[in-house]
């Protein structure tokens, strides 16, 4: 990992000021991010791990420190449309038929219309929604739907996807299977991915590392190495690698968190 | 994601008030000018009196019955009709806003027990629902102001006068939305609820007191502060056809027979802090039952 | 095949009974016709009484007690104001039938059993309709209630067949001219001063409270300044309109422009969209329901602003004109013909743009079946 990360943050700060007093959601935060990795964001709620996604992705204003995405600042980063972002519910426009939705990006960037034609159909394809484009959302399940909102995130074709608990409102079935099925496009696409969840077989599962993170204040707590191969069938979870690797993670959250509070 | 401090927030939410209704009395000033002008250009005329800029602006800030009547003019009736005459004379506002509120109280009153009676009858029984709803949604699409006038005239050809007919049409205007309020607020529990409250084998009398009723509250809080504006609407426009006798609608309606403008906007003003001061009224008893209730205070 | 005993049924048979005991029903002679209206009556309610109430049965029982009412309602003629107790245990019966229909139309309302279709969802409230007409011709009738009180319905139904040119120019010189005018300036400006307000905040938190508390007052009182300042033909009543329908748009459409959620603008901004591309795309979509809101209210608030604007002054044309002058003259079928044009009027407006709300926001969750 010797080129220059995709995305670093060094003395990253970000405090909110409320009604109680001021909160501490991110706190002295240093992390970098290099090409095609797939980082997790762990931790209990309270941590800061959606926030960090969000100044990443700039829709929160550091408080304190620097971060760069791109090599630019992630303001730069979003007006050149640097990532896609997918949220824990799919947020499709319930008045646009899925494909109007998967082209929504595109339309806002001004694509032509064959050129934004020819993504919304072969990404469409890759999530394996062809044949649903006519629909409109309500029409299809909870995980068809995600499946859609990250076609929409793939259809900018950036070179970073970034997910805020994406699978977190589904149930454990389409979760799993959902999982596999963004395993391959990870491997098909090459791209780099932030992914933000709190269950830990989803984080080993999925990543190249794992980022564990604990609250008040906001902070990581220790990022874990994650070489479990490119290849990993769902029965990978049990073997004993995966098990070490998630215990790993499981210390790591409990001497990150005190639990009486 | 998380707002500032409270502590500006009171400054934050009267500034931009206070700010447009500064904008707004500027701007009756500069309209007052403006379309009480004219005239008085064609009176200086013809009295062959040359003024200048800033005398013509006073003259048409103190005519006897401007286009547009001046804040100042309208706010000096206002107290003079307010605090000047004792509140039992007939040039008293205060008279005139009792004769108004009062009918409109009794009609409201009367308004909101017959659309809480009509909302229990259409949630308990089923062919009321099918068959009585769809009138009351439609009615809704109807002026039924219209209808005032001939109320007036038929109670009066049948000896009832003063302040019943009044009455009744606020009665009339301030049912729907409480009926249609309340419907909605007495089905508004979740499935759940209702669930549960028939898992403890609940009788509908039961579902209905600890469930329903609660669950209303405040839909009928907020349907009665449509119903009491509607019925203050309601009380003005019965006094029109009354051949103007008291009340803030007779008021107008003189005004309009006289061109008093100021006269007509004061009275317009007093309707409109009568109306608030009803509103608010019933959104002060709101938060304090909803408080009462323990709801979460916003 | 069973008797199903139901209290509509059985108290029709009593009022049937006790009605054929008390012949005549007028002074008018008629027996022959009395005693078939009961006749037709007693099966009505024979049929209402078997079980299972298939379609054919209800059809048949609902067809003769309404055919029986209104023979009912013919041997009234010539004989108005003679009605005697018979008449109405007759009517009660005829009703109470009636009633039986529409509950059995209208399921048992449990939870789980389907409601009516949209066939039925029309039939029911017509019903009901219907009833209220055939009441108050009855009663009227049967019991000579003076014309200048209450008209009979036949009475307004001839009034309005025979002044169709009159209310074909009020209607014009009101709703062609004023209400629509109005409605649509107003809606208009109250719908650009939203967006004007949605661009720059300061104005929406000013506008917002300010258009709330106007929403309560008594705005119609501003038509006598109107007509002072517009005259007496059809720009002061729409001047009228406009300032009511407003606010109401205004309200409203700030309301819906708030009503997208924190995720879908969050999403606008990973777009790095600009405002323009975030309120046409997200928030003015998201809007709509609202916005249609604010113009069935609007729809309401033209007519009856446009109809009590002309109480207080009009040329000799017009809605609101023709009520305040027919009630002087105690023409009350008139007044009555003008109340049945308004509403007529007003639930058709009410309804197209019920219909343009369907077809533009058929995605939103109310209409999934």
């Amino acid at each position: 990992m010797s080129e220059k990360p995709v995305i670093s943050a060094s003395g990253l700060s970000l405090v909110f000021a409320t009604h109680d007093g001021p909160v501490h959601a991110l706190s002295n935060i240093n992390l970098d991010i290099h090409e095609g990795e797939f980082v997790s964001l762990i931790g209990p709620s309270g941590c800061g791990k959606t926030t960090l996604l969000r100044v990443i992705a700039d829709l929160e204003q550091p408080t304190a420190g620097t971060i760069t995405v791109n090599g630019m600042t992630p303001h730069q980063a979003r007006e050149r449309r640097a990532y896609g972002y997918v949220f824990q519910q799919a947020a499709l426009f319930p008045w646009r038929t899925i494909a109007a939705n998967v082209g929504l990006p595109l339309e806002v960037m001004g694509l032509d219309k064959a050129e934004a034609q020819r993504r919304v159909k072969e990404n469409i394809a890759l999530v394996n929604l062809a044949g649903f484009e006519k629909k409109h959302p309500w029409q299809l399940s909870g995980g068809m739907q995600q499946r859609a909102s990250i076609a929409r995130a793939l259809a900018v074709e950036p070179a970073m996807l970034l997910m805020d608990e994406p699978f977190g409102a589904l149930d454990e079935i389409v979760r799993d299977h959902l999982n596999e099925q963004l395993l391959k496009l990870w491997a098909k696409t090459k791209k780099t991915v932030v992914f933000v969840t709190h269950s830990i077989p989803e984080a080993v599962f999925l990543s190249t590392r794992i980022v564990v993170m604990s609250p008040r204040p906001g902070r990581i707590h220790e990022i874990i190495d994650c070489n479990l191969g490119a290849d990993r069938p769902l029965e990978i979870r049990e073997t004993l690698e995966f098990q070490r690797i998630a215990q790993q993670v499981r210390d790591g959250l409990r001497a990150g968190h005190s639990y009486d509070d | 994601m998380k707002s500032a401090g409270h502590t500006s927030s009171l400054f934050h939410r009267a500034a931009p008030v206070t700010l447009i209704l500064l904008l707004l009395v500027a701007a009756w000033y500069v309209a007052a000018y403006a379309l009480n002008a004219p005239y008085q250009r064609d009176l200086n005329a013809r009295q062959g009196v040359t003024v200048t800029t800033g005398e013509l602006v006073a003259q048409t800030m103190r005519q006897q019955k401007p286009t547009m009547p001046a804040p100042h003019q309208v706010a000096e009736t206002l107290w003079k009709t307010t605090f000047g005459v004792p509140v039992t004379s007939r040039r008293s506002l205060v008279y005139h806003a009792w004769v108004t509120l009062s009918s409109t109280l009794l009609g409201f009153v009367f308004g909101t027990l017959l659309g809480v009676v009509i909302a229990v009858g259409i949630t308990h029984v089923p062919a009321l629902d099918r068959s009585f709803l769809p009138w009351i949604i439609t009615s809704q699409t109807i002026p039924m102001l219209a209808v005032a006038p001939m109320i007036i005239v038929i109670l009066a050809a049948v000896g009832v006068t003063g302040l019943i007919p009044k009455a009744l049409i606020s009665t009339y205007l301030s049912f729907f939305p409480v009926a249609v309020g309340m419907v909605k607020g007495l089905r508004s529990p979740e499935v759940m609820h209702l669930d549960l409250m028939h898992s403890y084998d609940a009788s509908s009398w039961q579902t209905f007191w600890k469930l329903r009723v609660p669950a209303s509250v405040p839909y009928f809080f907020t349907s009665i502060k449509v119903a009491i504006a509607a019925s203050l609407v309601g009380a003005i426009v019965g006094e029109l056809p009354t051949g103007a006798v008291a009340g803030i609608g007779s008021k107008l309606l003189a005004g309009s027979y006289y061109s008093q403008t100021i006269d007509i906007w004061a009275a317009l003003i007093a309707g409109s802090v009568v109306a608030m001061l009803l509103v608010a009224l019933v959104d002060v008893a709101g938060r304090l039952t909803a408080r009462a209730m323990g709801a979460r205070p916003s | 095949m069973r008797i199903a005993p139901n209290w509509q049924a059985l108290t029709a048979l009593v009022l049937i009974a006790a009605a054929l005991a008390g012949l005549p029903f007028t002074a008018a002679p008629g027996a022959v016709l009395a005693l078939l209206i009961l006749w037709l009556l007693a099966l009505a309610a024979l049929a209402a009484l078997i079980a299972p109430a298939t379609s054919g049965l209800v059809a048949t029982f609902g067809v003769l007690s309404h055919a029986a009412v209104f023979l009912l309602l013919a041997s009234l003629a010539g004989a108005e104001g003679t009605a005697r107790p018979s008449f109405y245990a007759a009517l009660a019966a005829a009703w109470l039938l009636g009633w039986r229909l529409v509950t059995v139309l209208s399921g048992d309302g449990r939870r789980g059993s389907t409601g009516p279709g949209w066939g039925l969802g029309l039939v029911i409230p017509a019903l009901f309709g219907l009833w209220i007409l055939i009441l108050w011709e009855a009663v009227v009738r049967g019991a000579g209630i003076p014309f200048v009180l209450l008209p009979p319905p036949s009475a307004i139904g001839h009034k309005i067949m025979a002044s169709l040119p009159i209310l074909a120019a009020d209607f014009h010189q009101t709703v062609l001219k004023a209400v629509l005018f109005g409605f649509v300036v107003g809606s208009l400006a109250g719908f650009l001063t939203a967006l004007l307000a949605d661009r720059y905040r300061f104005l929406a938190r000013g506008l917002l409270p300010i258009g709330n508390m106007v929403s309560a007052l008594p705005i119609i009182g501003i038509a006598p300044i109107m007509v002072i300042w517009f005259g007496f033909d059809w720009p002061s009543k729409a001047a009228v309109v406009i300032v009511m329908t407003f606010f109401p748009m205004l309200v409203n459409t700030l309301e819906g422009l708030r009503a997208s959620g924190a995720m879908e603008r969050d999403l606008m901004r990973t777009y790095a969209a600009s405002h323009w591309q975030s309120l046409f795309m997200l928030r003015l979509p998201a809007a709509m329901p609202f916005i249609f809101n604010g113009l069935k209210i609007n729809s309401t608030l033209a007519m009856i602003g446009a109809i009590v604007a002309e109480f207080f002054g009009t040329p000799i044309v017009g809605m609101g004109f023709r009520i305040s002058t027919e009630v002087g003259r105690m023409n009350l079928d008139m007044v009555w013909a003008e109340i049945a044009l308004a509403a007529v009027v007003g639930s058709l407006f009410y309804g197209v743009l019920a219909l343009i709300e369907r077809i533009t926001t058929h995605w939103h969750p109310s209409y999934r079946r």
